[in-house]
């Protein structure tokens, strides 16, 4: 079971029947997710293995994870903002857990998961795994 | 008349769907798709004719040479070299180019001798002059485009100096499509004595090539973009140049006598074409520059100079699209950002979603993204079956993704 944010996402995109609908949205949530600090845009918290650049920053206070992120692609950007809401909050210990490719599946959002894609989802998901793998 | 329809079903490829939109395929400056008799020869080649070259007695090494030496024939043909001997067969433009940086530069470049290069040059006649600067103390001098993409010539051989041992430059840009007069680059350069190396990775693909026309020294090319199989291709080399190469690569068929402690090497062009070749992938090759000079060069040509006109025409029509390079006579090749928050990627994203393939990157030109100022962009390339109405559908998922991202 997922965060209540992505719970709503979730419901949020079964009414989206094609994949204009669906990208359009994800453009939207990436249009509307606040910019990472231009500070925190450093080597250490970019993400390789990315066609676009990607930046994520992790935090784990009171024994949660979160992140923030950002890209300069907007697609990419958008699909931060999904992450976002699978991931930040849920008790690091459980962040192994979270099966993120079932997960976006639900949002019809896992062809981004498949190996020929570079656009970095599948490196951040490593990137967030790991971070929480070393703070378990 | 340039029958189209004809030549796309030629293409079995062209027929399929892509995210269930018939494919578009717009990204022939990567690689272009193979025509039947191709892929037919390729599989005949592995079926019925196959067997190693140069090396056997045997019936099948007999027909498997003749099919595979056929080719350099060929190639002389296409390129108008003087003598099928000036062919070097090898894997493309990538090895053609190495070859000429390690068998010929490496030797005889100095610290402090200058290599001219253009601004708009790919990797592959780029790195290999790198390794000379890193190693050898060589200097790369490097000429920029005009705003509208466009090289001057005059540029080019200005920037000759005493030190300067090679000009290597490319016929046809793979970013902004511009045309490079490299003949009056080779006729300036002679007159200084200088070498010219021609990249012709794109141009070969375009227009039709002379190389004795041209007058330059190397002219590189390969066959993936020729609607060849990938790892085939070819370079051109002037018989003096070829005699003053050393061999680059060591193996087999590139020897006379090897013993314990001598080596003698087989005559040039075999002398630089070590180990087993891409014997299928040449002789694919092979058929595809027949399919390509039966179509004719010339018509080829003027078919995507229309192209480019009407493409040109559209994407221009659109305010929100900053199009790179629209130097005259240029090539059906466009790069392109958007105005807006839509990255290069985002854009082709979009585009393959309505089944139009691009490319989207760097496009393997580091300096002219530099020279631009951009970090990515977007390209259409196109190639000898493409059609106006692609040209359309393309213009039809650019205003999707403007919308989508404006």
């Amino acid at each position: 079971m997922a965060s209540a944010a992505f719970e709503e996402i979730v419901e949020d995109f079964e009414f989206l029947d094609d994949w204009e609908d669906r990208y359009r949205h994800v453009i939207d949530l990436g249009k509307s997710m606040e910019a990472l600090d231009e500070a925190l845009k450093v080597e250490a918290t970019k993400v390789h293995g990315c066609a676009s650049q990607v930046w994520l920053h992790p935090v784990i206070e009171g024994g949660k994870f979160r992140f923030d992120g950002d890209s300069d692609a907007m697609i990419v950007r958008g699909l931060i903002a999904v992450l976002r809401m699978l991931y930040n909050d849920v008790p690091v210990a459980e962040v192994m857990g979270v099966d993120a490719k079932a997960e976006l599946g639900r949002l019809g959002l896992n062809d981004h998961l498949s190996a020929q894609r570079s656009n970095g989802v599948r490196s951040m998901i490593e990137r967030i795994r790991m971070v929480a793998g070393e703070n378990a | 008349m340039y029958d189209v329809a004809k030549i796309r079903a030629d293409f079995p490829i062209l027929s399929r769907e892509v995210n269930g939109k018939p494919l578009t395929y717009l990204d022939n400056g990567a690689s272009a798709q193979k025509p039947s008799v191709v892929i037919d020869a390729v599989n005949r080649a592995y079926a019925e004719e196959y067997s190693n070259v140069h090396r056997g007695l045997h019936y099948l090494s007999n027909l498997a040479t003749e099919k595979y030496e056929s080719v350099r024939g060929k190639i002389a043909r296409f390129l108008n070299a003087p003598h099928e001997d000036t062919i070097v067969l090898n894997s493309g433009t990538t090895e053609g180019i190495n070859l000429v940086s390690y068998g010929w530069a490496a030797p005889r470049f100095e610290a402090g001798d200058e290599i001219i290069l253009s601004v708009m040059e790919h990797h592959a006649n780029i790195v290999p002059w790198h390794f000379l600067r890193e190693r050898q103390g060589v200097v790369l001098k490097w000429v920029d485009t005009a705003p509208d993409g466009s090289l001057d010539p005059q540029a080019v051989i200005d920037a000759i100096t005493p030190k300067t041992k090679l000009i290597a430059i490319t016929q046809c840009s793979n970013v902004l499509g511009t045309i490079v007069d490299v003949k009056s680059i080779c006729t300036g350069a002679r007159d200084k004595g200088v070498p010219v190396l021609v990249d012709g990775s794109q141009g070969a693909v375009h227009m039709p090539v002379d190389v004795q026309d041209i007058d330059c020294d190397f002219y590189a090319i390969t066959g993936h973009k020729l609607y060849g199989p990938s790892g085939s291709g070819a370079i051109y080399i002037r018989p003096e140049r070829m005699a003053e190469m050393r061999p680059f690569m060591g193996g087999g068929d590139m020897i006379k006598d090897v013993s314990k402690d001598t080596v003698t090497y087989n005559e040039p062009p075999m002398k630089f074409e070590a180990g087993t070749p891409g014997i299928v992938q040449t002789i694919g090759l092979g058929v595809a520059l027949d399919y390509m000079m039966n179509v004719g060069m010339e018509n080829i040509a003027a078919h995507e100079a229309d192209l480019r006109s009407y493409a040109q025409q559209r994407l221009t029509g659109l305010n929100w699209i900053n199009l790179q390079g629209t130097a005259a006579g240029k090539a059906a090749i466009f790069s392109f950002t958007l105005d807006g928050a839509a990255h290069a990627h985002d854009i082709s994203t979009i585009l393959d979603k309505k089944g139009v393939a691009v490319r989207a990157g760097h496009h393997c030109a580091g300096p002219l993204m530099e020279h631009l100022g951009v970090t990515a962009t977007c390209r259409a390339s196109f190639g000898m079956y493409n059609t106006k109405a692609e040209v359309d559908t393309l213009i039809d998922a650019l205003e999707l993704a403007h919308e989508l991202f404006a």
